[in-house]
């Protein structure tokens, strides 16, 4: 019995603590501050840049504390369970009284307490009491969803309201928090995010995820038949496109353009246009000039395969390509890297650079080489995301916003129309309140209650 | 005269109606008051012509994209949306000292992007991660936002300012509007303020989402923008809480702001996704 109690006690207090919005305050604060870490240090680097750039003891210090990856520390996941369990309180704690008032049948009205009301409006007609109460209350019905007169003493009343419903905003805002970090969960346990490289031709089956390094199957077949980057006058990219093909079970599926922005969709997994590079090529056509007689011939070849030169110079070969070079500290770009080897034993490394032509002119020998065509093939660099959250997430995107619209636009507005007989004379006071935009309600107050005063 | 030129001039006429309306608040007089007003109708008209006539120039140039893809576009937007915005007020509540305090952000914000040589004006063709529709939708969306909290920190320094006139007397603050109603209005502001921010947001997750394959990645800005998020919505429980008077949410909505500077200018220092405000 007692054990019971003392439980009883310890499950209100917790309540309590979960239900007072100091805490949300707090929390809100809390995660605002600590978000912050995580934007002056880069996030998932290598241990050894980390290990490089902050010394041993704060490598230890930040590594014990998860700052590397600080957003999914034990420390930022309980921050945002303590704040979802305080939502959920703090919502449920409220929401029967709420309720009550938003779904009574016959709303009550106390024209003492509007009487009382410091936003009120008041004047005098001289029209009888009966003709005034039929155009109040068209008025007030044209205006307001409910109303309903009553007769009093020494005259009547019309009470009016509006969104009353208006009052469960703030919940479905509340709700909108949930569902958010719900889709969230959902998409860390069950989604995964990888990347693969495809070149033009090629077609694979798995991708490496990002996070572990691990490769991950898919169900079906990616092959990409082909690749295209185009450039602005500027040289700065317009747009990367690359065809891709799905097949399952060796058959083919589908064939579809993608460029950034525009990704392909297949069996809840996307594929994003992330990169693109260029593959060694396979096919290079040489020029070889002479010096002293400006001949020029054609040689085709590979990477790899010696070319014979004429007048039994000796042979060439191109080793090797580069996606980069660096000569004397300028980058060259895109380089094919030959040897030349003469009869007489001599042998020479010749840079070929596809972006300069003319640079072997440059070592002044009696043959030039430069590559005349080669055949370019690209690999593309896919993003591929799978998470089953994102329909949770968007839509607590939607409540979200319809919440905060109805919450914050919105607001239940209660009016009184009283009008009392003295003399001769009808006194008539209007009379309203709102539970949001205590100023936006003077104004309509006022507002009806000159419109009345017109009838 | 090209976009840029107008927006040049721009910048000068809204420095004159932040003279205006700082000259009318403190020589308490009509007329500068009512020159400021129409001073800044004709700026924020000009400005508004500047930007349909860079996005007219972006087409002729075969480039043709909304004016809101770096950050001397979305400054010139920004302080386009704080005036429209503050005229609604100043109208609705036929109060013009508020204008000596926002028409300087205003004229800070543009003139900043006119004269900083950090700053490109140039028309730029769009690289392909900024070729979506959601760019528009996200950018006017985080600006409407920014520009109403760029107003309710104008609004939130004068209710300090309001405050502090029971202790002195102050000629200068003799005319200002009274706490209550200002700090109504900071409320208003950051109403609408964390609606908009709140839609900028979920834009932008919508649309890296389609870009990139997720909503979320905690890319530096993103973060900054979530932090300014839960400033505001700080702000807004904080009102709810007893013991929380108008000043101390007048300071919250000052940091609020600071948070929205980070996000637009800091940001760029440090790495990530976004190449623009
Ligand atoms: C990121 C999370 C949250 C967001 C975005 C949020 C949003 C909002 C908004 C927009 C309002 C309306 C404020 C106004 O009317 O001016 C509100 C009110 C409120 N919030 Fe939250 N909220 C969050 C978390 C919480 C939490 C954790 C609690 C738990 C105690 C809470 C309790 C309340 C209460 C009690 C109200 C007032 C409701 C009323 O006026 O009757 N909120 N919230």
């Amino acid at each position: 019995m007692k054990k019971k109690n003392e439980s009883a006690i310890f499950f209100s207090r917790l309540w309590k603590f979960f239900a007072s919005i100091r805490l949300t305050v707090v929390l809100l604060l809390s995660l605002a501050v600590t978000s912050i870490i995580g934007t002056l240090i880069p996030q998932n680097q290598s241990p050894a840049d980390y290990f490089h750039n902050y010394g041993e003891f704060f490598y230890n210090f930040f590594s014990a504390l998860n700052i590397f990856d600080m957003y999914h520390s034990w420390w930022f996941q309980v921050l945002l369970l303590m704040l979802t369990i305080n939502v959920i309180v703090c919502s449920l704690n409220r929401l029967s009284t709420t309720w009550k008032m938003v779904f009574i049948k016959i709303p009550r009205f106390n024209v003492s307490k509007f009487r009382k009301l410091s936003n009120k409006e008041e004047f005098t007609s001289n029209r009888p009491l009966e003709d005034l109460r039929n155009k109040y209350k068209q008025a007030a019905s044209k205006k307001y969803g409910y109303y309903r007169a009553e007769q009093t003493d020494k005259g009547f009343c019309i009470f009016a309201e509006k969104g009353r419903w208006t009052r469960l905003g703030v919940y479905t805002v509340h709700l909108s928090v949930i569902l958010l970090l719900l889709g969230g969960l959902i998409g860390s346990i069950f989604g995964f995010e990888g990347f693969v490289n495809i070149s033009e031709g090629e077609t694979v089956n798995s991708i490496r995820l990002r996070k572990t390094g691990q490769t991950h199957n898919l169900d079906f077949e990616i092959r990409c038949d082909d690749f295209s980057v185009s450039f602005y006058e500027t040289g700065a990219p317009k747009e990367f496109r690359s065809t891709l093909s799905i097949i399952e079970d060796g058959k083919f599926v589908l064939k579809e353009d993608i460029i950034v922005n525009d990704p392909l969709r297949y069996k809840g997994i996307n594929l994003f246009q992330a990169n693109y590079g260029m593959l060694p090529p396979e096919e290079i056509t040489l020029n070889i000039m002479s010096r002293e007689t400006g001949m020029v011939y054609k040689k085709k070849t590979k990477i790899g395969q010696p070319v014979e030169l004429s007048e039994g110079v000796g042979t060439f070969v191109v080793k090797d390509y580069r996606n980069s070079f660096n000569y004397k500290g300028i980058n060259l770009d895109e380089t094919f890297i030959g040897v030349l080897n003469r009869k007489d034993g001599n042998s020479i490394n010749i840079m070929l650079p596809l972006n300069f032509v003319s640079f072997d002119n440059m070592r002044k020998g009696d043959l030039i080489f430069s590559v005349a065509d080669y055949d370019n093939r690209y690999y593309t660099g896919l993003q591929v995301t799978c998470d089953p959250g994102v329909l949770v997430v968007y839509s607590g995107f939607a409540v979200m916003i319809i919440g905060c619209f109805v919450t914050f636009f919105m607001s239940h507005q209660r009016l009184c129309i009283e009008v009392i007989k003295i003399g001769s004379k009808t006194k008539v006071m209007v009379a309203g309140t709102a539970n949001k935009n205590k100023l936006g309600m003077q104004t309509i107050v006022k507002n009806f209650s000159q419109n009345l005063a017109k009838l | 005269m090209n976009s840029s030129n107008l927006l040049s001039v721009v910048t000068f006429v809204y420095g004159f109606a932040a003279i205006l309306y700082i000259a009318a608040w403190i020589f308490k007089k009509t007329f500068p008051g009512l020159l400021a007003t129409w001073t800044a109708l004709l700026g924020a008209v000009g400005n508004a012509a500047g930007i349909i006539m860079r996005w007219v120039e972006s087409y002729t140039l075969g480039i043709g994209h909304a004016p809101l893809s770096n950050m001397y576009e979305s400054l010139v937007f920004f302080s386009c949306t704080i005036v429209v915005i503050y005229l609604v007020i100043e109208r609705t509540y036929k109060n013009r000292i508020i204008g000596a305090f926002v028409m300087p952000l205003v004229f800070l914000a543009i003139a900043y992007a006119s004269l900083s040589p950090n700053i490109n004006d140039r028309i730029q063709p769009l690289i392909p991660a900024l070729k979506s529709n959601w760019l528009i939708a996200h950018v006017v969306t985080c600006f409407l936002g920014y520009a109403a909290f760029a107003i309710a920190f104008g609004i939130s320094l004068m209710y300090l300012l309001a405050r502090r006139k029971k202790k002195g007397k102050g000629y200068l603050l003799s005319q200002f509007p009274g706490p209550a109603f200002l700090d109504n209005l900071t409320h208003q502001m950051v109403t609408f303020g964390f609606l908009f921010l709140s839609i900028g947001i979920i834009t932008g997750a919508v649309w890296a989402n389609s870009a990139w394959g997720s909503y979320w990645s905690w890319d530096p800005k993103e973060t900054w923008s979530l932090i300014t998020w839960f400033i505001y919505a700080t702000l807004l429980h904080a009102r709810l809480m007893r013991g929380w008077n108008g000043k101390r949410v007048a300071y919250v909505s000052i940091i609020g702001f600071m948070a929205v500077l980070f996000t637009y200018f800091g940001v760029n220092l440090l790495p990530g996704l976004h190449s623009y405000g």
